[in-house]
């Protein structure tokens, strides 16, 4: 049951992280001038006018390393607890976690082939 | 503090917790405050010039003048923004940012939550804060923006996997993801402390922190030459204080969880000096890695994006896959 304590300290750290912006930005409000125009309100393009649309299509590449992050970020997951279980799971855990990490790095280097993890113009 | 946890959870610790919370809330906005001047105090030193001298003695309140000039600044949303987002962001950016402060231990008796999942609690929340800055950059609706915030987003989860696989040996010595646990497991000694058995962990831990931070040599999200601002160009006021606030809180957040995790917490250097309290050994050591921070933008040049990507892929990972397998086959040989 003690326990619990230390989850609702958690719960108070995240709700002070969530009161500081509501109540600055709230309590701003009043001290800050509100005149807004219309050209106050264009998007900012180094100062033309903007041209086409904001939300432009980008790079595949920043798609690939979403993709690769998902990856390792699972491989991290299964990392920590078997990271914690180490000292009393011993050598053929070891074995086991290297066949998992190599499996993986069969992508990374395939990936590094496939020239994914150089960033260039094409 | 550490009684009132022992025992059993009544609304009147519930308040008392608060109240802790409050005060230690504001112990970080005066953190930040002044790391902020100091930063600009100490480049200043390191160019052979002076920094903010006007406001107040050696120009200290410099900083809070900034803070409030910005709190009276007009607040303008873009007409195309997507408003409920744009007003989201900075929170989203900030809150995991403070969120994570919970968990770490100052001495070894003071600290708030002691989680025994400590280490992964503090992965977990500081990558919500890259969606925070997707956010910003999708919302403004604005090229630079959307440019600026792709690009941090690439290079925080680039880096997010080297810096967690880094500490994965430090776990495996402990056994445990308490962070308290594993200052207790660290000695008196500097020689005992997680530092040199993990000094591979450690750099890694290091390069990929600073680039989590988007900090020199890795603020290429910021870019002022080619996207302007990066993700926050659309933002003024107290939305983009809230960036900058988020930024330096994980700048204190990093440094306390090196200090926790390599350098000993709240450890002495050596065992004789152990008559020093504790909590000031904890304040050297993390003024020592904010300082650190601020030295690495004063020397360093900013790297180029492609350089940025392979380095994290190429290097930082295999280093910190490798770290892993080494401490697994050294614990086996050396512990049994």
């Amino acid at each position: 049951m003690e326990y619990l304590n230390h989850y609702v300290i958690v719960v108070i750290f995240v709700a002070l992280g969530i009161l500081l912006p509501v109540i600055a930005l709230t309590a701003g409000r009043w001290l800050r001038p509100h005149k807004p125009t219309e050209m106050k309100k264009t998007t900012y393009e180094s100062g033309n006018d903007p041209v086409g649309v904001g939300q432009v299509r980008f790079n595949i590449r920043y798609y690939v390393f979403a993709l690769m992050f998902v990856i390792f970020d699972v491989e991290t997951i299964f990392l920590y607890p078997w990271a914690v279980a180490y000292k009393q799971l011993g050598l053929f855990v070891l074995l086991e976690m290297l066949i998992f990490v190599l499996l993986l790095l069969v992508g990374l280097v395939y990936a590094w082939k496939k020239r994914v993890l150089t960033w260039n113009s094409h | 503090m550490n009684e009132l946890i022992q025992q059993t959870f009544t609304w009147q610790n519930g308040l008392i917790f608060l109240g802790w919370g409050i005060v230690f809330l504001f112990i970080v906005l005066g953190f930040v405050t002044y790391a902020i001047y100091f930063e600009r105090k100490v480049i200043g030193w390191m160019q052979y010039r002076h920094g903010p001298t006007r406001l107040g003695p050696f120009g200290m309140f410099q900083t809070i003048a900034d803070i409030f000039k910005l709190l009276i600044k007009e607040d303008t949303i873009p007409k195309k923004a997507d408003r409920a987002l744009f007003i989201l962001a900075p929170v989203i950016a900030y809150v995991p940012a403070f969120a994570v402060l919970a968990t770490i231990p100052y001495t070894s008796t003071l600290g708030f939550a002691d989680l025994n999942v400590g280490l992964l609690y503090y992965a977990a929340l500081s990558s919500i804060s890259t969606i925070g800055i997707v956010l910003a950059g999708w919302a403004s609706n604005n090229k630079y923006s959307l440019l600026g915030g792709m690009r941090s987003a690439a290079q925080m989860i680039s880096y997010e996997i080297p810096l967690v696989l880094s500490v994965v040996g430090i776990i495996m010595m402990n056994g445990s993801l308490s962070l308290r646990t594993i200052v207790e497991g660290q000695g008196s000694n500097f020689w005992e402390w997680n530092l040199f058995p993990q000094i591979v962990g450690f750099m890694v831990f290091v390069i990929a922190a600073v680039s989590e931070l988007n900090r020199t040599p890795f603020d290429l999200p910021e870019a002022e030459s080619e996207l302007v601002a990066g993700y926050h160009v659309e933002y003024s006021g107290f939305r983009f204080a809230f960036f900058m606030l988020a930024e330096y809180v994980y700048v204190f957040a990093i440094s306390a969880l090196t200090t926790v995790l390599f350098l000993g917490g709240w450890h002495p250097p050596l065992a004789a000096l152990d008559v020093i309290p504790g909590l000031l050994w904890f304040v050297l050591k993390f003024s020592f890695c904010v300082f650190f921070l601020f030295w690495l933008r004063a020397t360093l040049p900013r790297i180029r994006v492609d350089q940025l990507m392979s380095l994290g892929w190429k290097v930082l990972l295999p280093i910190a896959l490798a770290n892993i397998f080494v401490t697994a086959v050294c614990l086996e040989i050396f512990s049994k």
